[in-house]
């Protein structure tokens, strides 16, 4: 990097190292896009499976678990006829991605559904499209993972750089102990302590989720509790890795290069520690909200929140398919396009990754 | 001790010597185990949490005889107008719960079974659950890993693609849906056996990427080694090679993993049992009491305490003694 000596290096070679030339960096996408797709797939097909073969080992008639409980044996065969579960999985499979892109009907003699491109599904339990009941969802867990991820990124970081940076005081010892307590901490017991003192003892914030449209003052009293309980546990964790991180970079020989050289410490820290302590920070960063997009399941279900998590207990409750498929393929596609990002974002942040 | 200027003979003949002039300085050799333990005993939280551990072992193996000394029997309801108060939505009678001499920890809502008593109960299920699932992962990855290390190339490559395809999972949201459509009987086993089964089953099953991802990267730089080259060179098979040479290499970072994994087991299976695909009521289990508490949190807010308690206290201990062992077994630590 010192070719840039006394100014940054130009934004194409910040983004991609000048060993991987845009051909490369092509390949690579190319290469992580197929993977995504493939690991996706593999996805599906395993929760196509835990519903198709179990039942089958087990002896339950899949179709049985797609309709009500008032079921009849007519409308049983109407749903075997509908989703096609005579046929071989590799059938109903292709069935399922087809519909993904393309769209299809659910057809048994004249009664017909139309479910239109992304179509995940139909669920039969309740007669309803699953794709708007997942785009209806979406901006609850959004909101709620968002919130508290810029929580927990900024107290936990910043917790963590000041023990780091104060090892061995009173300020690091009592954090970490704190931190320590706050990992082992379930959400769900968190949660409820704080329902009972903030919501029901003293009446301070809302239990109810209101929706922003509806009325934004409602909607964040009603998120605060949420927001804060869920980024406590992650600001936890975080801080407890940034510390671990911080200490090791610390003890790096460039950073005593850096302070020979007579840079002031706060550039020291701030710019050139900084950078390979957020590596892994950043990494967890990404793993973490993609499994938050598809559900704070144990958050949503405390405090009620109408998510995509609380759908898919719901789901399973009510052994709804292709809900539960829906949620899950959302939640994978999720994780691994995090991870994608991430990746990407490594030889933004940190000048000694190279992509491979 | 010796300078390099002697030769051999000599050194030995002065090695002698000091032997027999000091014999009480002789230095004993210590295995890595025995320092690690020394380590261990001079770190006090570590053998706080350690400690807690045990106790906790002896309340599950006697919670009998505990909460016939000290309880009523886990199951049984107190609905009647000492204990629960019907007109208030069935709300504890007394202060804090309805703690009192006759029930420690107070009673639950509507049903009135005593907390004391199902809070000691849970303790089996989160630590036999925990543990088990945690062998399970650790035996899984142990073998997956050492292969996939050893071995190398297409064997490595399928099982490292496994385990990133497995991390990708929800892991969750998966276990409730396989909890969820496995029958209540199975196996020869019935009601809460089977649950208990599928939980260690599905948990170990989800953890053992994890393990497998560390084993393997130790292999990797261990197969490498010189001795390994030796026994090569001796003629040993690769089984022996494997499970005589490689494995007692591994054992620090296996155990230091099984230890961190119990308190991670122990929140999902908590996790699990608050969203209802835990063992099967009436046994009891702590999420499953912290999913009551919070649907009965307006009439009966101390019912939550014990349960969340018992989690908190039993990970933290684990936790504790998990970094206390890393720490122990780490050579490069000199504390």
């Amino acid at each position: 990097m010192a070719a840039f000596r006394g100014g940054e290096p130009p934004d194409e070679l910040r983004w991609f190292p000048a060993a991987a030339g845009p051909k490369a960096v092509l390949v690579y996408l190319i290469r992580r896009l197929f993977a995504v797709v493939l690991t996706l797939m593999v996805v599906i097909l395993v929760t196509f499976g835990i519903f198709f073969i179990i039942p089958k080992w087990t002896g339950v008639d899949p179709a049985t678990m797609y309709v009500g409980k008032q079921s009849d044996a007519q409308a049983i065969e109407a749903i075997r006829q509908k989703l096609g579960l005579d046929d071989p999985i590799v059938v109903q499979f292709w069935e399922f991605l087809r519909g993904l892109f393309m769209g299809r009907d659910y057809t048994s003699g004249t009664d017909s559904v139309h479910c239109d491109a992304p179509c995940f599904g139909y669920s039969f339990k309740n007669e309803q499209l699953i794709w708007p009941v997942l785009t209806d969802r979406l901006p609850v867990t959004l909101g709620l993972a968002g919130g508290a991820a810029l929580l927990w990124v900024l107290g936990g970081v910043a917790t963590g750089i000041v023990s780091a940076l104060k090892r061995g005081s009173i300020w690091d010892r009592s954090a970490m102990t704190v931190a320590l307590a706050g990992v082992s901490l379930p959400i769900y017991f968190t949660g409820v302590v704080s329902l009972a003192i903030f919501s029901y003892q003293l009446d301070w914030v809302s239990n109810e989720y209101t929706e922003f449209g509806t009325d934004p003052v409602k909607w964040f009293s009603g998120m605060i509790l949420p927001w804060v309980t869920l980024a406590f546990l992650y600001a936890a964790m975080y801080a407890r890795l940034t510390r671990a991180t911080m200490l090791e970079v610390l003890g790096e020989d460039y950073i005593r290069t850096a302070r020979a050289k007579g840079l002031r410490e706060p550039v020291v820290i701030g710019k050139h520690a900084m950078r390979s302590t957020m590596t892994p920070v950043l990494t967890i960063l990404g793993m973490d909200l993609g499994a938050l997009v598809g559900g704070a399941i144990l958050t949503e279900t405390t405090f009620s929140l109408p998510g995509l998590g609380q759908s898919a207990v719901r789901a399973i409750n009510e052994r709804d398919l292709p809900l539960i498929l829906g949620v899950t393929l959302i939640t994978a596609g999720a994780v691994v396009i995090a991870n994608l990002i991430v990746d990407l974002l490594y030889a933004v942040i940190d000048p000694r990754v190279r992509l491979s | 001790m010796t300078a390099p200027l002697h030769d051999t003979s000599a050194a030995e003949t002065a090695a002698a010597d000091v032997a027999a002039d000091a014999p009480a300085k002789e230095i004993a050799g210590r295995s890595p185990a025995q320092i690690a333990w020394v380590r261990l005993k001079r770190d006090k939280l570590a053998l706080a949490g350690g400690s807690f551990v045990l106790l906790l072992i002896i309340v599950a193996i006697f919670a009998p005889l505990i909460v016939s000394w000290f309880g009523h029997p886990p199951n049984e309801f107190h609905d009647g107008p000492e204990t629960v108060d019907a007109l208030l939505g069935g709300q504890p009678v007394g202060d804090w719960g309805g703690m009192s001499k006759d029930f420690l920890f107070g009673v639950e809502p509507v049903n009135g079974r005593d907390t004391f008593s199902r809070v000691v109960y849970g303790t089996r299920i989160s630590l036999i659950v925990a543990f088990l699932s945690a062998l399970f992962a650790v035996l899984l990855g142990t073998v997956f890993g050492i292969i996939a290390g050893y071995f190398g190339g297409v064997i490595d490559t399928i099982i490292s693609r496994t385990m990133d395809l497995l991390l990708a999972f929800p892991q969750l949201l998966f276990i409730l849906a396989l909890v969820s459509v496995v029958p209540s009987e199975l196996w020869g086993l019935s009601g809460s056996g089977v649950r208990m089964g599928v939980l260690i089953v599905v948990i170990g099953f989800f953890g053992w990427p994890y393990v497998g991802r560390i084993v393997r990267g130790q292999t990797l730089s261990l197969r490498e080694r010189e001795y390994v080259e030796a026994a090569q060179s001796l003629g040993a098979g690769r089984r022996y090679i494997l499970f005589r040479e490689l494995l007692p290499n591994l054992v620090a970072p296996i155990t230091v993993y099984m230890t961190l994994m119990i308190p991670a087991n122990i929140l999902t299976e908590a996790a699990l049992s608050f969203l209802g695909a835990g063992v099967k009521p009436p046994t009891a289990s702590w999420g499953q009491m912290l999913s009551t508490a919070v649907r009965t949190y307006e009439i009966a807010p101390m019912f939550m305490i014990f349960p969340g308690l018992a989690i908190f206290v039993t990970v933290l201990a684990f936790n504790l003694l998990g970094d206390g062992v890393r720490d122990a077994l780490d050579p490069k630590r000199n504390r």
